[in-house]
């Protein structure tokens, strides 16, 4: 394998694993997040720090699932007092606000990032198998979760807050787990993340990327873990592939985004499952 | 005097957020969306006021095309993508919104390029007056009396005209408003002609000020409009008034204060934030969730 192809293979693996973690909290649960960029910036950072405290590959993967599910919790607590389109606001803020803090911070590098960060050993061909194996065993909780009875309490609270709650599903509980399983697993990519580049600047984890972040949970079909998969893969491959898009990046994202909002709702997942049903009624 | 000087830039700042923010506020006071697209109406209509001032070599000609051209716009958007999705919940047309607002900055990149554009002639631009010490320079001035008009004409148009009139009835009680013969359909296309039209002269007034305009320009400004019309409480054009003032205050005088450990632009996200936090419903008390 080609440098080339080990490096593009580990950026689709990162962005699988942050889709189908913003999958959970806004597919399977409802809640809107616009801000999933600060939670992976979170867990990049943790990690960082930590491979030049200990250099300690599991204890770095630790630091950072740890600093994106607690700021995912606090955000979660926000969810219990805002809803819908207000806490999509909120969750904006936080990505502002986390990108406007790291950049004043000295410790954390400001502007500059932190570049140097010690190697996991593994070499680049290691990293994307265990960038692999991590993005291959999210795929599998996500599945897990949406067939048990947590996924069954997620799609309730987020179908209707109210009928659930009737329902005895205590649905401020439910949502703050949504929140720390996904920002859980946003911190893991993090810290991933830090291992591929070995080198982090704030500016990879704006607002921009969770719009990406959101358009590839869209496009895939809100709440479809393997629509939301083949969508992060199709739309990582898809710059690399065709020059065009490459140049115009956001224009083709933010149009398709568009598009499939107010043409094909259900997203990919949503449209070959209507192509199935006329095939079966034909 | 540094104090002083301060204070110019934040409440001229303000002003440019109010005019900025008061067509969102409307179209969440009607529709209940958050029209976050509403930062590309800003940046079309400086691009507008640039493009049409260098065509013509005259600065009124470049606003006028501004405002003809950014209502279109406006209302294009509410038919063609807002209409078909008022059944849904209201964070679906948000993020559709947040998408438009993605792709026409990319657009505005593509068609005007990275650098942006610039006035040709722009004498206001470097036009300051000092007055006992404190410098303040004329696109300034500008942007506090054109605010003043525009509210000014705002409040008599919602007070004094029969459209107006009919504007704020179907706000308030849509239902009453239409029984009483009120179009609900045109008071829409009324509300985003105007907030459109408003934002335009915000965002003409903008590249005057920087004497540039590059496809960021309605980038920040979007989403701290957001903060802006949540702080004012929903719907309220006199709320986000103020919340537009204090913010361009805060804003200046913080850059000092806490400049050190925030960026400038974060902090009317923190605001927001406390305050949803505190007050779910806003300062006004309107609903906000």
């Amino acid at each position: 394998m080609s440098a080339y192809t080990i490096s593009i293979v580990s950026i689709i693996g990162i962005n699988v694993i942050l889709a189908v973690s913003l999958n959970m909290i806004s597919g399977f649960c409802g809640q809107i997040s616009l801000g999933h960029g600060a939670f992976f910036g979170a867990g990049a950072y943790a990690a960082a720090l930590a491979m030049f405290a200990t250099a300690n590959v599991p204890l770095a993967v630790v630091a950072g699932v740890i600093a994106g599910s607690l700021l995912g919790i606090i955000v979660g607590f926000a969810s219990l007092r805002v809803r819908s389109d207000f806490l999509a606001v909120t969750t904006i803020g936080i990505n502002f606000l986390f990108v406007g803090f790291v950049r004043k911070q000295s410790w954390l590098g400001g502007e500059m990032g932190i570049s140097g960060i010690p190697p996991t050993g593994l070499g680049a061909a290691g990293n994307m198998v265990m960038i692999l194996l991590m993005a291959c065993a999210t795929v599998a909780l996500s599945l897990y979760v949406s067939r048990s009875w947590m996924g069954f309490a997620f799609r309730a609270v987020g179908e209707d807050e109210q009928a659930a709650t009737t329902l005895g599903i205590g649905a401020g509980a439910y949502k703050l787990a949504a929140f720390g399983i996904g920002t859980a697993l946003a911190g893991l990519a993090g810290a991933l993340y830090t291992f591929f580049t070995q080198f982090i600047t704030v500016d990879a984890f704006d607002f921009i990327f969770s719009v990406m972040l959101m358009a590839m949970v869209v496009i895939g079909g809100i709440g479809s873990t393997w629509g939301v998969v083949t969508a992060a893969v199709g739309l990582t491959l898809l710059p690399e592939a065709i020059r065009f898009v490459n140049d115009y990046r956001l224009l083709v994202f933010g149009g398709m985004l568009v598009l499939v909002i107010r043409l094909a709702p259900g997203g990919l997942a949503g449209l070959t499952r209507n192509l199935f049903d006329r095939v079966r009624q034909a | 005097m540094y104090y002083i000087d301060l204070a110019v830039t934040g409440i001229s700042f303000g002003c440019m957020y109010a005019m900025m923010s008061v067509g969102l506020t409307l179209v969440y006071g009607l529709l209940r969306i958050l029209h976050v697209a509403h930062a590309a109406v800003f940046a079309l209509g400086a691009y507008a006021t640039v493009l049409a001032a260098n065509a013509t070599g005259s600065l009124a000609l470049g606003f006028l095309a501004a405002i003809i051209v950014t209502p279109l716009f406006g209302m294009a958007i509410y038919r063609l993508l807002y209409e078909p999705l008022l059944g849904y919940r209201p964070d679906v047309p948000m993020i559709a919104s947040v998408g438009l607002l993605v792709l026409m900055q990319d657009a505005f990149r593509v068609v005007f390029g990275e650098q942006g554009v610039t006035f040709r002639r722009n004498a206001f631009s470097f036009t300051t007056f000092d007055f006992y010490g404190v410098t303040v320079s004329a696109v300034q001035i500008a942007l506090v009396v054109t605010a003043a008009i525009v509210f000014l004409g705002l409040h008599l148009f919602t007070t004094r005209t029969r459209i107006g009139v009919g504007w704020r009835a179907t706000v308030s009680k849509p239902r009453i408003a239409a029984s009483f013969g009120v179009d609900p359909i045109k008071v829409r296309y009324l509300n985003f002609a105007i907030g459109s039209a408003l934002a335009a002269i915000a965002g003409g007034l903008v590249a005057l000020l920087n004497n540039l305009v590059d496809p960021a320009i309605g980038f920040v400004v979007s989403y701290k409009a957001l903060a802006i019309i949540v702080l004012g409480g929903l719907g309220s054009v006199r709320g986000t008034l103020i919340a537009s003032l204090v913010l361009g205050l805060v804003e200046a005088y913080g850059t000092i204060f806490i400049g050190a450990w925030l960026d400038r632009d974060a902090i009317a996200f923190l605001a927001l934030i406390i305050l949803l936090m505190i007050r779910p419903q806003g300062f006004a008390g309107a609903r906000a969730a």
